[in-house]
């Protein structure tokens, strides 16, 4: 079962080209999905609503950041826009909702598919520009889409910018609770993660690797950049425009203001963190991201109460400005120990106990 | 026999423990509401003295007795005015068993108003979020209780007219470019046009520190009589500064309630503000009952009582507070004990005339109307205080409810 490289030994093509060759990882790999599947029975026993919602949050950023990461980590366009393209899915999603009466799941696609061409036009600045460059010109996407969709009417559906949308249904089934949105969204998470992890052991995430090691020695050896580098933020726009469009279904609100350029921004910082160029280091990144301020909110609340006694409410002011800056301190401790992000460090661990008792 | 002694002493422990426990959840007559909070975010100035406002008036409430013997429990819940902490900070309330909440900020109001409905928990958004919420029939389990900015606006014309504007006046409407600032449009565009007004309409673009082409333009090009003005954040104090640097005279600038607190003329300079009219849902300053008990509160417990007690947005928490406060004791006096989400909208939608000795207007909530009537009060920059200017008045209360109704058919 915990058997390394040296003791297997692919018999067949398709055991060769499985997503994870050894048993070890594909086993532990079942455990977490079955986990994450199993996550709400305790909650729903406790009928913890609270930290359901949490773990759907993370879930949902987490898809945000898979997408990130290929376009940043994998292909080297950097993008400042992952707001915005949230943004056009989450208001396609709502727009066919609410006036065309179309379910969800086909919401959630044509929003990845909108995204997918609007990521593609912002992309093509990238066919001459590199880097910060790019960067800015990202931004002006982000500024750009922003503007559009608070001064059309027709997107936003008047002044308050804001559309409802209904629970999401599937036959007659009513995701109506927090226990069943979370599976709403773990279906498609999983469906990002695994097919990010496919993606990029492609032929297309070789090509991305190629354009973001060196872009001139990728074309010399036969990449078509202008082909891939747009594949690539179609790529991460889809997943942008999913996730956007999972968030409105989930707050059943399309709201701009969900996607403004602090959300972009924490999106790149949750790349950076997980570590750029891994699908399971986005993954690491939105956790870190999303439930480090939470679980520090809880636990400064809780240890002031607790252990000194003092209602937070008297100290608010000093806990509250506390508590970023412990997150600041966080994120610079891991990034001075390991500037290669979260991903790396769990590399660090496995490759110890690869050898582990007979390390040298 | 001796482990049958032990699976004994075993069982009537469990059952005393049991009996503890209930016993604890029966005897609990606490009841738990929550609230959220802004320190640390873009909207820090306005957290950092709301919510001590509100967390004062619980104290008091419960040195005083309670509501009916029964404590209240505030909760108080950072969200550094982000949706999804947002989302969090309503389900943390929620797990700890609050009975009604106050959200805070116009787009975690939006996200958090299907959750309320479903819930049934009533969310109080005083001068936050979407003006239709005033239609309790729409959103039963939304409470504005202060003027929208719907009627907000409409008060600003109504202030406007009373002070002389008759058809052909100018009157220009700068607003910070977000969905907040874009609301009062219609009303603004309506009575504009039912009475007979030039108008014109100035968008800054979000961050709003840039208006200098904004306000040449209304004080130079189109020679506006009035401004109504709509701002967030830095802008208030940053257009009071333009106007005085155009030679705008102050006093014909209405800013509605987002931009007319003491920070705001700090940071613009008392000496430059003068004359600045600020809308008001919530009385101003130390001299009424409410501030004066806790005031008093302060010197019995021997502290010093901080400066922000009386300012404009520390007595906005007062008044979010009593609004619970009252919403609650409603609910258990005429429907009892234990107090349900439900029962506290009930108990909000008794609220009649309630006016805290003359720190609120005389606000009356009904099931049709979460606004309380739309009640404003304007108050003058004059030295370094911000006195009252007019009393607590409504505006084209016609044409908001006509914009409700129209908002519903949609």
């Amino acid at each position: 079962m915990i058997n390394r490289e040296s003791g297997v030994f692919q018999t067949s093509y398709e055991g060769d080209m499985a997503l994870y060759t050894l048993p070890l990882a594909r086993n532990t790999t079942r455990v977490v999905v079955a986990l994450l599947v199993l996550l709400p029975v305790p909650l729903i026993m406790a009928n913890n609503e609270h930290l359901m919602s949490i773990a759907t949050t993370i879930a949902l950023a987490a898809i945000g950041a898979i997408g990130l990461n290929l376009l940043v980590g994998y292909t080297g366009q950097i993008s400042i826009g992952q707001g915005a393209f949230m943004m056009v899915g989450g208001y396609t999603a709502a727009i066919l909702s609410s006036r065309y009466g179309m379910p969800f799941w086909f919401g959630i696609l044509a929003g990845g598919c909108t995204t997918a061409l609007v990521g593609i036009l912002f992309g093509i600045p990238s066919l001459r520009i590199k880097g910060l460059y790019l960067a800015i010109a990202t931004l002006a996407a982000q500024l750009i889409i922003e503007w559009v969709i608070n001064h059309v009417p027709w997107i936003s559906g008047g002044a308050q910018s804001s559309i409802y949308v209904d629970n999401p249904a599937l036959f007659g089934f009513e995701f109506n609770t927090e226990f069943r949105r979370y599976y709403l969204v773990l279906v498609v998470f999983l469906l990002a993660f695994f097919g990010a992890q496919n993606l990029v052991r492609s032929r297309i995430g070789r090509a991305f690797i190629a354009i973001r090691d060196r872009d001139i020695a990728a074309e010399i050896i036969g990449v078509n950049l202008f082909r891939y580098k747009l594949l690539a933020f179609a790529v991460s726009s889809f997943y942008a425009g999913v996730a956007g469009a999972l968030w409105t279904y989930y707050l059943r609100i399309a709201n701009y203001e969900n996607f403004i350029l602090a959300v972009s921004i924490e999106y790149l910082a949750m790349i950076i963190i997980g570590g750029l160029g891994s699908v399971l280091g986005a993954v690491f990144g939105a956790i870190f991201i999303k439930l480090f301020p939470i679980a520090l909110d809880l636990t400064v609340v809780s240890i002031s109460e607790g252990v000194f006694g003092v209602p937070y409410q008297d100290v608010a002011n000093f806990l509250a400005n506390m508590q970023l800056f412990l997150f600041g301190a966080l994120i610079i401790f891991f990034l001075t120990v390991e500037p290669e992000g979260l991903a790396r460090m769990w590399e660090h661990v496995k490759r110890y106990f690869r050898l582990w008792p007979y390390s040298y | 026999m001796q482990s049958c002694f032990a699976t004994k002493w075993f069982g009537v422990a469990g059952v005393l423990v049991i009996l503890v426990g209930a016993g604890g959840l029966l005897s609990a007559d606490e009841i738990v509401v929550g609230g959220q909070c802004d320190r640390t975010g873009p909207t820090k100035f306005i957290g950092t003295l709301l919510c001590p406002g509100a967390n004062d008036y619980i104290k008091l409430v419960n040195k005083k007795g309670g509501i009916n013997g029964h404590t209240v429990r505030y909760i108080e819940v950072e969200h550094a005015y982000k949706v999804d902490r947002g989302v969090e900070a309503y389900e943390r309330i929620k797990r700890e068993g609050g009975v009604a909440t106050v959200d805070y900020g116009t787009p975690i109001v939006y996200a958090l108003t299907p959750r309320h409905m479903e819930d049934k928990i009533p969310g109080l958004t005083p001068g936050f979020g979407r003006a239709d919420a005033a239609d309790g029939e729409r959103f039963p389990y939304i409470f504005p209780v202060a003027a929208s900015y719907w009627s907000q606006a409409a008060a600003a014309m109504k202030f406007i007219k009373d002070q002389g504007a008759a058809a052909g006046s100018k009157v220009a409407y700068i607003y910070y470019d977000n969905p907040a600032g874009r609301e009062p449009l219609g009303i603004f565009r309506r009575i504009c046009e039912q009475e007979g007004y030039g108008c014109r309409e100035f968008a800054v673009p979000p961050p709003g520190i840039e208006m200098a082409a904004a306000v040449l333009d209304i004080t130079r090009r189109m020679r506006a009589e009035w401004v109504v003005s709509h701002l967030f954040g830095k802008a208030p104090a940053i257009s009071i500064r333009e106007f005085r640097k155009n030679g705008f005279p102050l006093n014909k600038v209405v800013s509605l309630v987002w931009g007319a607190g003491e920070m705001d003329m700090i940071a613009a300079g008392w000496k430059n503000a003068q004359g600045y009219l600020g809308m008001q849902f919530a009385g101003v300053g130390r001299d009424f009952p409410v501030l004066r008990e806790i005031i008093s509160m302060y010197e019995e417990e021997g502290q010093e009582v901080p400066e922000m007690v009386g300012q404009v947005y520390y007595n906005r928490g007062v008044f979010t507070a009593a609004i619970i406060v009252e919403g609650l004791r409603l609910a258990v006096e005429n429907f009892g004990l234990p107090v349900t989400g439900e029962k506290v909208k009930m108990g909000y939608e008794l609220i009649t005339d309630f006016t805290l000795g003359g720190f609120l207007p005389p606000l009356s909530v009904t099931a049709q109307d979460h606004e309380g009537g739309g009640w404003v009060r304007i108050y003058e920059t004059k030295g370094e205080d911000l006195v009252p200017h007019t009393e607590w008045f409504q505006g084209y209360r016609d044409v908001v409810l006509d914009e409700l109704r129209k908002a519903a058919q949609e």
